[in-house]
Formats: structure tokens, sequence, C-alpha cells
């Protein structure tokens, strides 16, 4: 399944294996975010319907 | 606003005020480049350029961060900004202050430490001739940064970060000035756009940095 | 029905939330479509040989470096104009995404010249601008971070990225100058002479369209994010005042 890469195999694997970890950080740390502090809003605002409630 | 520059000059010619320091930088960095690079004198001469430039700037750099910084601390700022002359007006004239005290000795020391340095000959004339024209423009861009960075408790190293990308054109132009000067070449067109830089910088950053002192303000 | 409906935080919340799982799952598939047919079912180049699958994520990357930028400086001057949050808030999420762009155009750029030109780095015009405007970045970031009060840290980013955009044009056009370079000119121009041929046009489109819908999936993600932090922000002010 793997094409024929030729000699330069390293030069084009190593940048897609580059990319897509770069790739995956941003999304990882985006959606690592975006959930906790999602979270602590859900937190607060619970804490906070109560003492108003 | 001419006493508002006297009283700019005193300040930073007092001790303390941080005149002579951007000199003594820009010194060892002319002394520094040969002890790392070796003293062949074709290599220095082919260098000299850009290390005199790149020695100017990173001087320049030096003294940014007092621009408005201690204004801003004994409240002389609010004052100038709600005082009579329109805030870009002030912008302005501490950016001219700062070049006085900085861009212009850089300017006429530079041609000494250009001996240190092996300058061809017919370099000296365009070395100055491209820090007279491009100095100015680091000291108003340097002014904006200030003015972006002046409610920011050790915003040094962020106004470094912030000012360096805009000091590219600048420092690729003044470089390449000195660069065919020295070479004895033809230096009308660098001249040219490092001075076109200039005059819109000075033209136009005192009102970006008149409204980010403004919102510095609010 | 107007665009500015948007900027009202609720709406937008309301619509990214809904639009958001296609946005993302668009250019998942789109991403992975470009690229698995890119790098498995295109030939080699004659010259190049098989280092012309590269492209697949240079050029991508590379314009949406450049595209995030841009959308950043309308959003700012929305903000500046109109004073949206949502617009300030948008523009500070997508920063970081086209700081990540210009790390891909860069690595893989160098990944590529180096059996091509023989280097790792050449100090070539294009590679250049890139390292600026991944310092543009740094720099827009690092303002961001360094200024507490939300309003006044929005404002001075906006000012910063304006005269940053200038002074990223004059930028291009001094390294332009200073060296003519070993790049290759445009891929994508609509001068047909020097495009690249059909057989690496198609799949190119395909990763270029999956890495836009990237760009806004990550844009809305992150503008979502940063509008529940800064009602997290006001809530807990409440709290301590309370």
């Amino acid at each position: 399944m793997m094409p024929e890469l030729g000699k330069y195999a390293g030069a084009v694997l190593s940048s897609y294996a580059a990319s897509l970890a770069l790739l995956a950080l941003v999304v990882a740390v985006s959606v690592w975010r975006g959930r906790r502090v999602k979270q602590q809003l859900a937190e607060v605002e619970a804490r906070q319907g109560q003492n108003n409630g | 606003m001419i006493a508002l520059l006297i009283r700019d000059l005193r300040l930073a010619i007092r001790a303390g005020g941080g005149f002579g320091l951007g000199l003594a930088f820009f010194l060892l960095v002319a002394v520094l480049v040969p002890l790392g690079v070796g003293p062949d004198s074709s290599v220095l001469a082919k260098i000299a350029p850009g290390i005199l430039w790149v020695g100017a700037l990173l001087s320049c750099l030096l003294s940014l961060d007092r621009i408005f910084a201690l204004d801003f601390e004994d409240g002389s700022l609010d004052l100038l900004a709600t005082s009579p002359i329109p805030l870009e007006g002030v912008v302005a004239i501490k950016a001219l202050a700062h070049w006085l005290v900085t861009g212009l000795p850089l300017t006429l020391a530079a041609p000494v430490l250009a001996v240190l340095l092996n300058l061809p000959t017919p370099g000296y004339v365009w070395l100055v001739a491209s820090l007279t024209a491009g100095t100015p423009a680091l000291s108003v861009i340097g002014a904006f940064g200030a003015a972006l960075t002046v409610g920011i408790k050790r915003g040094g190293l962020l106004l470094s970060l912030l000012v360096l990308p805009l000091y590219v054109p600048t420092l690729i132009f003044g470089a390449e000035v000195v660069k065919r000067g020295a070479l004895a070449m033809e230096v009308g067109v660098p001249l040219l756009l490092l001075s076109g830089i200039t005059a819109g910088a000075v033209a136009l950053l005192p009102f970006a940095a008149a409204a980010a002192i403004r919102v510095n303000l609010r | 029905m107007s665009f500015w409906e948007y900027a009202n935080p609720k709406k937008f919340m309301q619509t990214s939330s809904w639009a958001l799982p296609w946005v993302a799952g668009l250019s998942v598939l789109a991403l992975a479509g470009g690229l698995v047919w890119g790098f498995f079912f295109t030939p080699d180049d004659y010259k190049q040989g098989s280092t012309v699958k590269i492209i697949y994520l240079h050029v991508p990357s590379a314009m949406m470096a450049i595209n995030a930028w841009v959308m950043m400086l309308v959003a700012s001057l929305i903000w500046l104009v109109r004073r949206h949050h949502v617009s300030a808030l948008a523009a500070k999420a997508a920063a970081p995404i086209g700081l990540t762009f210009t790390a891909i155009a860069l690595v893989t750029g160098m990944m590529w010249g180096q059996p091509m030109w023989g280097t790792w780095w050449a100090w070539d015009p294009r590679l250049t601008s890139f390292l600026i405007l991944g310092l543009f970045y740094l720099g827009y970031m690092a303002l961001w971070q360094a200024v507490e009060d939300p309003d006044t840290a929005a404002d001075l980013t906006s000012v910063l990225c304006m005269v940053g955009s200038v002074f990223a044009l004059l930028s291009r056009y001094a390294v332009n100058f200073w060296n003519q370079g070993l790049h290759q000119g445009a891929s994508l121009s609509m001068d047909k002479e020097e495009n690249v041929s059909d057989v690496y046009w198609f799949p190119l489109l395909v990763c270029i369209s999956g890495f836009v819908l990237l760009f806004l999936a990550l844009v809305l993600m992150r503008t979502r994010t940063e509008i529940r932090a800064r009602r997290l922000q006001a809530l807990l002010a409440r709290e301590r005042l309370a």
C-alpha cells in the first residue's frame, strides 16, 4: 500500500509527520482549553445560581 | 512644545537618564564582533555594514522603554494628555528627544567604529547618510512600541519582541545602502526607500502611538 | 437577518454550536481525503521526485498563515470601529492557529529545501518573510498575554495588528529587494504557464479547502472558549464583590 518514495522518503515522511503533529498539537490545545473553561464556567454558574435562588 | 523637548533632553542627559548607555553598547558590539569573528580584515570589511546597522538598531532598543515609562509612573503623562498640545505632538516630540540622545550620537560615532571594522573608504559617506535617514524611523517606531507597552510592568522584553519585526525594513534598506556604498555601487534606490519608510513612519506612527497611549491612560 | 447579529455573543454561541460540528467534520473529511489522495495516488514529479507530495501541506498552510493574519486585521478593524467583543475575541483566537500554520509552512519548506536546494535554510525572500510573519504572530500573542484588562488588550492588539500589517508588507518588499531567492513562483496563479499540472492541482485544491475549513473550525471553537472565559472572569469578579 505504501507508495514508492525513492531516495526522498525521509524528507516526505518527516514533513507529513511534523505537520500532522503540529496540527494535532493546536487542535489538542484548543480542545483541552475549551473543555476546561467550559467546565469551570459550569461550576461557577451552578454555584452562583444557588446563591441567587 | 520646545519646553517639553528641552525638559526631555535634560532628563535624559542627567545621571541615570540612560544617555551614553546606547553609545557604550554600540562600542561594545563593534569591539566584540571582530573578537568573535577573527581579525581577517577582508571578512570584517564584508560584514561591517551589517554589523554597524545591527549594532545601531540594538543600541536604539536599549533606551526605548524610557520614552514614556517614567512619565507614566509619576503621572506627568496624564498631564500631557490633558494639556493643550495634541498627544500626537507629544509623541513626536518625545521621539525627537529620543533620537537626539541616541540616534544622532550613534550616527556621529558610527564612522569612528567603522574604522575598527575596516569598512572600505567609499562606505563612510553612505554609512552616515543611511544612519541619518534611518535612525529617526527607529526612534518613532520605538515610540510606538513604548506607547503600546507603557502600562505593562517589566514590559522591556515584550517591547523588544514587538519592535524588532517592525525594524526589519529599515535594517534591510539601511544596511543595503552601506553595503552598496562600500562597493562603490549605485545607492539611490535603497536610500530613497529608506527615507520613504522614515518619512512614512514619522508622519503616521505618532497617531497610532497617541491612540495607544489614550487606551493605556483610560 | 444581518451579519451583525453574530456580534451578539449569545447569538454567536447558538449559531456556532450548530455550525461547529459540521465545519469540523467537513474539514476532517477534506483534509484526510486530500492528503490521502495526494500522498498515495499522485505520481512523482520528473524533477523533484516524491518531494512534490510536500506541496499538499506546504502551500495550504502558507496560504492560511497569511489569510489568518488578514482575518485578524479585519476582525481588529471591526472591533475598533463597531466595538463588538466577539470580533476582538475572534482575532485573539486566530493568532495561535496562524502561528501554527506559519510553523508548518516553515518546517515543510525546510524539509523540501534540503533535498531540492541542498540546504535546510536559505535566506530566501519567502522564507525570510515567513520567519518575520512568525515574529509578528509571537509579538501579537505576547501583547494579548501581557495586558490584564481585556478591553485595553483588545484595543492595543488591534492597533498593533494594523501597524504590523503595513510593516509586514514593507518587509516582504524589502527582503525581495535584498535577495532574489531560490523559491519557485506562484503555483496557483491564474497564469497557466507557471501553474502546477492538473494531477497535482486537484488534490491540492481539496487540501486547501481542508485547511480553510480547519481554520474556520478552530477559530469558531477557540472564539467560543474565549467568550466563555470572558464570562467566567465576569462571574468570578462578581463573586469577589458579593
